[in-house]
């Protein structure tokens, strides 16, 4: 260990808050099994007795729903909804507190704007700009939206070390771009974009900026106001938050303009037969009832957090990182994807020379290793890169040393199992 | 922790045929083939088929994939060969899993019933090579050729 393996946090201490990391797995009459590591954290993160306990006490204490009943139960449920909704305002610093929108998650937070925003602003020429090493929900949404108005899309490339290729940018952006919509990290490379720069640049272009945040939001700073970005979308599940609820935070006077994406409850001020008048924001863009709890549960998380310190998550983050690029440069046919620790999040894709990425994470789960197998919903990513899927371990603040050493040690029994011949039968 | 245990995926009998598979290549006179992926892991399997008298003379497979998927594969076309397609055709996913013996969870059982996904629709997909090419939907049967 190094002095850069040096962590502001102690994970340890952390980790008794969360119940679900003292799992043992496969343990049977005759066999202890092994602890759980969990290090599908990119995937989804583990909760803390802090956030369970704020939906379970709303569930006995507080539910009803929100802005509808006039009695007393109903406004303590309204009360909280909102108090999530500006720990949510003061989280990434945006101005007002009715331009977070809550969402079932990042997915539905950009097909939001790609469905609303387009369709009201797109005709036939216009274009979009993305990148390739977008998540699906960053590419299938304009995709939708490119077949409904003939707007056509563009792609920013990405180079070998896993960065986007910025000097395409300006070739790429003209009048005719009118979206851009990136992420702040790669949720496979871990790559740390340099979204103030694509901001400058698309906004000198006439464009708007659309920023998936998905895998940044729950690890480093987001203040929307310094990032200067139009749209910013985000999940809670990826920062100790339930699932089915996510963040939409646009610009007040884009919000305003754009049409409602969904009709019913909640969204309407009045309605005829004939039709009807939209709500305010955000009440706006939150048809039906909301995700009453699991925004009240992502309050808590960031609650949580902050309490914690992002920049302190984030340093530890990296000295992990920084620990598993040593440990698997060491396993012989380890393969890691994207650029150095420094220059991304807490996120290590790899692959084994001769192990499809699901037999890696099969063996690595008989070792009690949760990681991802797959395309990581990034299948053009994976294709630039000439690979059909890669295994990925991602961390969260709750993640050892200790358990990255477990990691490459299971990753070495994968090698064993699989290069049987190669160590027992000369050729 | 115990290991290997009986039930495990990567047991002996399943490293074997993904180290030195069985009929790993192509059929030198396949009258039949077919191929396709999982596009959710991308494990390709492909099988070609010397079909003659309504029974499997050859079965060969191809593919990158998985331990699971190329496995599988392996096992199947070593366990097709010699038998009457009518046998192949009854056989079913249960079957398959049966065949490969590891208990294996939903996922990874599509990584396993792929090769037997491909081996049926192999049966109903003539090689255009093939002097036999008919119908996408017929078989050679008996009344075709002079059988034994």
């Amino acid at each position: 260990m190094t002095a850069l393996d040096r962590s502001p946090l102690d994970a340890a201490a952390l980790r008794a808050d969360f119940p679900i990391l003292a799992t043992r797995l496969h343990a049977t009459a005759d066999d202890p099994g092994v602890p759980l590591i969990y290090l599908d954290n990119a995937a989804t993160t583990q909760h803390p007795r802090q956030v369970i306990q704020a939906i379970v006490d709303v569930y006995e204490n507080q539910y009803a729903n929100v802005h509808r009943g006039i009695h007393w139960l109903s406004e303590q449920s309204t009360d909280l909804y909102e108090q999530a909704r500006e720990k949510v305002r003061a989280f990434i610093n945006a101005p007002g507190i009715d331009e977070i929108i809550f969402t079932p998650g990042t997915t539905e937070s950009i097909n939001l704007v790609a469905r609303s925003w387009c369709d009201a602003n797109l005709k036939p020429g216009d274009e979009l700009l993305l990148t390739e090493m977008e998540h699906h929900a960053n590419l299938v949404p304009w995709q939708q939206a490119a077949a409904r108005t003939g707007a056509v899309l563009r792609h920013i490339p990405v180079t070998d070390e896993g960065q986007l290729n910025l000097s395409t940018l300006p070739s790429l952006l003209s009048e005719r771009t009118r979206m851009v919509a990136v992420a702040a990290v790669s949720n496979v490379l871990g790559t740390i974009n340099p979204v103030s720069q694509i901001v400058a640049a698309a906004h000198a272009a006439g464009a708007l900026v659309l920023v998936d945040a998905a895998q940044s939001a729950p690890h480093t700073l987001t203040d929307v106001q310094a990032l200067d970005a139009d749209f910013v979308a985000f999940s809670g599940h990826k920062m100790l938050g339930p699932s089915g609820i996510g963040v939409l935070w646009g610009r007040r006077e884009l919000l305003e303009a754009m049409p409602p994406f969904l009709g019913g409850g909640n969204m309407i001020r009045r309605v005829r037969l004939d039709g009807f008048e939209p709500n305010e924001l955000p009440a706006k863009f939150e048809a039906g009832t909301p995700p009453i709890v699991s925004a009240i549960g992502l309050g808590a998380a960031i609650d949580y957090l902050g309490r914690v310190g992002l920049a302190a998550v984030h340093e530890h983050e990296l000295a992990l990182c920084r620990h598993a690029h040593r440990r698997l440069a060491e396993i012989e046919g380890a393969r890691l994807l994207g650029p150095a620790p420094e220059q991304k999040s807490g996120i290590v894709s790899f692959t084994l020379d001769g192990v499809h990425p699901h037999d890696i994470a099969q063996v690595l789960d008989r070792h009690g290793v949760a990681v991802r197998a797959g395309h990581h919903c990034a299948m053009p990513l994976h294709k630039r890169f000439g690979l059909n899927a890669t295994a990925r371990a991602s961390f969260y603040l709750y993640n050892t040393l200790d358990e990255v050493d477990r990691f490459a040690d299971a990753l070495l029994d994968c090698r064993r199992v699989f290069h049987r011949r190669s160590i027992h039968r000369p050729i | 922790m115990a290991y290997p245990r009986d039930e495990d995926l990567y047991q002996e009998r399943i490293l074997e045929h993904f180290e030195e598979p069985y009929h790993r290549g192509h059929c030198p006179l396949a009258t039949h083939a077919h191929e396709d992926d999982n596009p959710l892991c991308g494990d390709v399997v492909g099988v070609e088929l010397q079909i003659d008298c309504d029974r499997v003379c050859q079965a060969w497979f191809h593919g990158d994939g998985c331990c699971i998927s190329q496995s599988a594969a392996s096992m199947l076309v070593q366990a097709v060969e010699g038998q009457t397609i009518d046998k192949i055709k009854s056989m079913t996913a249960a079957d398959m899993l049966a065949l490969f013996g590891a208990r294996l969870t939903p996922n990874r059982q599509k990584c396993c019933l792929l090769g037997w996904r491909v081996l049926q629709a192999a049966l109903y997909s003539p090689t255009t090579a093939s002097t036999d090419a008919r119908l996408p939907n017929s078989l050679p049967n008996e009344r075709d050729h002079d059988c034994p």
